[in-house]
């Protein structure tokens, strides 16, 4: 019990602040790969909300083979594929031997591209839920197209898309796991390296999965704050 | 541009690894299905003996990432073998594809009972006083008005589980077994044609997800036989 405390500690031999400090790592690669899904969420939505045959087709295309095909090998095709094109660029500039990509901005590329899926559905359905009466007051206030999207359309919207977008986010944070097998040392990443070094496997493991369970907890209660919020001054249907 | 000869090879290749994918799904999705629904019958009698350790198991599969919970149990487990050996289960979790199907079981059972429960307090209240007023036993009603209610209830949201499963199965890749994802990968670092190997494997995945989705949408059909679809 003590050794489990010692190597855990946060102090000199203990492997708590290398823990802590990758968690960090795996925060801030979630949070802006959810970004990045965002917006492409955002644009893939508009696509499959357009009347127009070619960007719904598209936009239809990139949902289901993100939503479709694992995540692992979404990864391997952003780093592998980087790379080795990478690689080939190098090669042209003459230098010799493998380039890798940089491991964090990929990560944040993968997670973007398939959080980007699962959010455009969100957004498409949270599109919508919003009245129609509000679509033709604003057009009746004389509000140009990109006015009424960002003053009328868009705050109304997120009302119904903050549920849907929890739930992608517990998602994209399970999913930064998947990061550590390209080398980014996130909190995956790093309690493999603990648990091979100090040959504690079922101490780094139950570390690793508390402090993903303390970060979904603790985000999870501010979505539900956020969308409390949203809905304040509302009588919920 | 696209190289026909070269999706020719791999193919075969790709496919020799979907016996164990669809092995690996078919087990865990079957076992999971077994325990979500008795956790989510567990769950209606409000025990609370029996519903807070539940609620817990729940609540930290659905919470933590699969990985770790492979990981936890493959090589954080393997440090127990002496008592793992004394009680006999160390056959079980030697094999990484037990420990793989063991992960993806629990974890889609914990996400099924969610889903199960929710269908099965879905049923109207009125059917269930109605079936007692008919004199059916308490198992007779769950099994004859209940259950075929709330199961058929559960089929648009329990799809999406099994679809989440089929792709869950890729990560028993990083605990050695080869499995679509992880053929893929080989191909991947001995070819170098990352795109194309992505679009062979892919086009298996959405192949099998798309077979899914389609049985479980008729065999929606076939149960709401009044609700016409539009």
């Amino acid at each position: 019990m003590t050794d489990t405390l010692h190597i855990l500690s946060v102090g000199k031999g203990g492997w708590g602040g290398a823990l802590l400090l990758a968690a960090g790592v795996t925060f801030a690669l979630s949070v802006l790969g959810f970004l990045l899904g965002a917006l492409f969420g955002a644009v893939a939505a508009g696509g499959r909300l357009s009347t127009r045959a070619l960007p719904s087709w598209v936009a239809k295309g990139y949902g289901t083979v993100f939503r479709g095909v694992p995540d692992l090998l979404t990864i391997y095709l952003l780093y592998y594929g980087g790379s080795i094109a990478l690689t080939e660029i190098g090669k042209f500039f003459g230098s010799a031997g493998f380039v890798g990509l940089p491991t964090f901005a990929t990560g944040v590329l993968a997670i973007g591209i398939i959080s980007g899926a699962y959010q455009a559905e969100v957004y498409r359905g949270a599109y919508l839920a919003v009245d129609l009466g509000q679509f033709e007051a604003s057009k009746a206030l004389g509000l140009s197209r990109f006015q009424s999207l960002r003053l009328v359309i868009v705050p109304q919207l997120m009302r119904h898309a903050l549920p849907g977008l929890g739930n992608v986010w517990q998602l994209v944070l399970k999913d930064s796991a998947l990061i550590s097998v390209i080398g980014l040392v996130e909190l995956m990443r790093q309690s493999q390296i603990g648990a091979g070094s100090m040959r504690e496997p079922f101490v780094f493991y139950i570390a690793a999965a508390t402090l993903y369970f303390l970060i979904a907890t603790v985000t999870g209660s501010v979505f539900r704050y956020g969308e409390a919020r949203a809905w304040r001054g509302m009588v919920h249907a | 541009m696209i190289d026909f000869a070269f999706f020719v090879e791999i193919i075969p290749t790709l496919l020799s690894g979907l016996p164990l994918t669809l092995r690996l799904a078919g087990l865990s999705i079957g076992i999971g299905f077994a325990l979500a629904l008795l956790l989510a019958l567990a769950q209606q009698g409000n025990h609370r003996m029996l519903v807070w350790p539940i609620r817990s198991f729940v609540a930290v599969f659905r919470g933590t990432p699969l990985l770790v919970q492979i990981f936890l149990i493959y090589y954080g487990l393997g440090q127990f073998r002496p008592t793992l050996q004394a009680v006999g289960l160390w056959w079980l979790f030697r094999e990484p594809y037990w420990c793989a199907v063991i992960a993806l079981s629990l974890n889609t059972a914990a996400y099924g009972s969610e889903i199960l429960r929710g269908a099965i307090q879905g049923v109207p209240r009125g059917l269930v006083e109605a079936a007692s007023a008919f004199g059916m036993t308490r198992l007779q009603t769950l099994r004859l008005v209940v259950l075929p209610l709330a199961l058929r209830q559960a089929i648009p949201s329990y799809s999406n589980e099994i679809i989440l499963m089929v792709k869950g199965t890729s990560l028993a890749s990083i605990v050695t077994l080869m499995e679509v994802t992880g053929i893929a990968q080989g191909l991947i670092s001995q070819t170098y044609r990352a795109v194309e190997v992505f679009v062979a494997a892919g086009a298996i995945y959405l192949t099998i997800n798309f077979t899914i989705i389609s049985t479980l949408n008729a065999l929606e059909t076939w149960l709401t036989p009044y609700r016409v679809r539009a």
